[in-house]
């Protein structure tokens, strides 16, 4: 889907998912590793204000990963 | 001489639990467990699973590298002739650890290894060439075709015998070349192989043509603070209810919500159907998958510009290859449409 999506719109799609051999297979150009399967854009184990803030940082990666140009798959890992 | 065969298979089959238990971490047990005792029947008198080692699927790939290693030294110290991991069928975690323990085996104890699953399953692009891949129906309900199949293909494997080309033995082309002399010469097959193309009669192609899924990576977006993004997701959080019915697996719909009166997912409005993960951790706070209240923040903040109304979401488990792509393609062009900059996609 993304890699589609990515393709029909001309606009950068940001994948975020945990198991990063899977989205490299599948295309997804812009990837940034998610925390856990079930939870990729949280986690709840650090209560709710510790849950935010890993959304927090994982969506500012995400913001970051739009706006850089690349040329190849790229994987954003946490700095 | 009586082979001696270790299995792999994850925590469902194992008996162990559902989604709830997919963070199992490997543990090894003597002899068959679940689908291994029909395995073994089937393998007959020349071999013999001496154990089964047992690893969550969500372990596996959230931990891939201990996973492995753990499962490694558990497998090595049987000394097996053979290893047989799965059927996998269209698991994705499942059939990307099958895939993944199968290969590392291989490579390590230099012995055969035979995994199967079904060819949509993501663990084949990433391990067909490293393993022998049985080809197996899309669930379940193909355990009693799945079995045999990988029955009779480990037997040839480890007694040595004249293995036939991939689509004849049945399991899926590691893309490897044998040569041998044909009666015809290359002339007269492509000629022949010509004139059955341009009749519109069956041919079949001697070199088959990769098929690329890459795409060149879209340009990136220059002015952050005034970009429009979209949020879509394959976690199956639909509004509560599932109004529009969208399957728990095997999705042949996505839906399309107005998000724009919210600031945040919350359980009264939203839940996960997807039948592939454990929904404990959604359905108690739907922005683990769909980040929406973060998002709320930073638009407000005006960090970057608008958030698109319209969340789309689908379940992506199980899905077919081109519905998926029918998907991306329909929501991509309506997000072109609608001067989308970006897009967050966020899987389970």
């Amino acid at each position: 889907m993304t890699r589609e999506i990515e393709k029909a719109s001309g606009v950068p799609v940001v994948q975020i998912a945990t198991i990063v051999p899977i989205m490299l297979t599948v295309g997804a150009n812009r990837i940034v590793p998610g925390v856990a399967i079930p939870h990729p854009v949280g986690n709840p184990a650090l209560g709710p204000e510790g849950d935010k803030e890993v959304r927090r940082e994982l969506i500012r990666r995400a913001f970051k990963a739009m706006t850089t140009e690349i040329d190849t798959q790229t994987i954003f890992e946490k700095e | 001489m009586t082979f001696k065969v270790v299995h792999y298979i994850n925590q469902f089959y194992a008996g162990i639990g559902g989604e709830e238990k997919a963070d199992w971490k490997p543990e090894v047990r003597e002899g068959v467990v679940g689908p291994g005792m029909q395995l073994a029947k089937l393998l007959g008198e020349d071999a013999k699973i001496v154990a089964t080692v047992i690893c969550g699927d969500g372990y596996y790939g959230e931990h891939t590298d201990e996973a492995r290693a753990a499962c490694l030294e558990m497998i090595g110290k049987y000394k097996p002739d053979l290893f047989i991991a799965g059927p996998a069928f269209n698991a994705g975690r499942y059939g990307f650890a099958c895939g993944d323990i199968s290969a590392s085996v291989g490579a390590k104890f230099g012995i055969h290894t035979v995994t199967a699953m079904y060819p949509e399953n993501p663990g084949v692009e990433l391990y067909h060439k490293k393993t022998y891949i049985v080809v197996t129906p899309d669930s379940a309900r193909g355990m009693g075709k799945a079995l045999p199949a990988m029955a009779a293909l480990a037997l040839k494997l480890v007694k040595g015998e004249k293995m036939g080309p991939a689509r004849l033995e049945g399991y899926i082309s590691r893309g490897m070349r044998k040569s041998f002399f044909n009666e015809k010469s290359g002339a007269e097959r492509a000629a022949e192989m010509l004139l059955a193309k341009l009749k519109g009669e069956p041919f079949r192609t001697e070199y088959e043509m990769p098929v690329f899924n890459k795409i060149p990576p879209a340009p990136a977006v220059k002015d952050l603070k005034h970009a429009t993004i979209a949020l879509v997701s394959s976690g199956g959080v639909v509004p509560v209810g599932n109004p529009d019915h969208i399957r728990v697996s095997s999705a042949e719909s996505y839906g399309t919500y107005d998000i724009s009166k919210l600031d945040a997912m919350t359980p009264e409005t939203f839940q996960s159907v997807h039948g592939g993960y454990d929904r404990t951790f959604v359905n108690e706070n739907p922005n683990v998958v769909v980040p929406l209240d973060v998002m709320r923040e930073f638009e407000k903040q005006g960090v970057f510009g608008k958030l698109y109304p319209y969340f789309n979401t689908t379940t992506g488990t199980g899905t077919a290859v081109a519905f998926a792509e029918k998907f991306g393609r329909e929501i991509g062009a309506k997000l072109k449409k609608d001067g989308v900059d970006a897009v967050i996609f966020t899987s389970t």
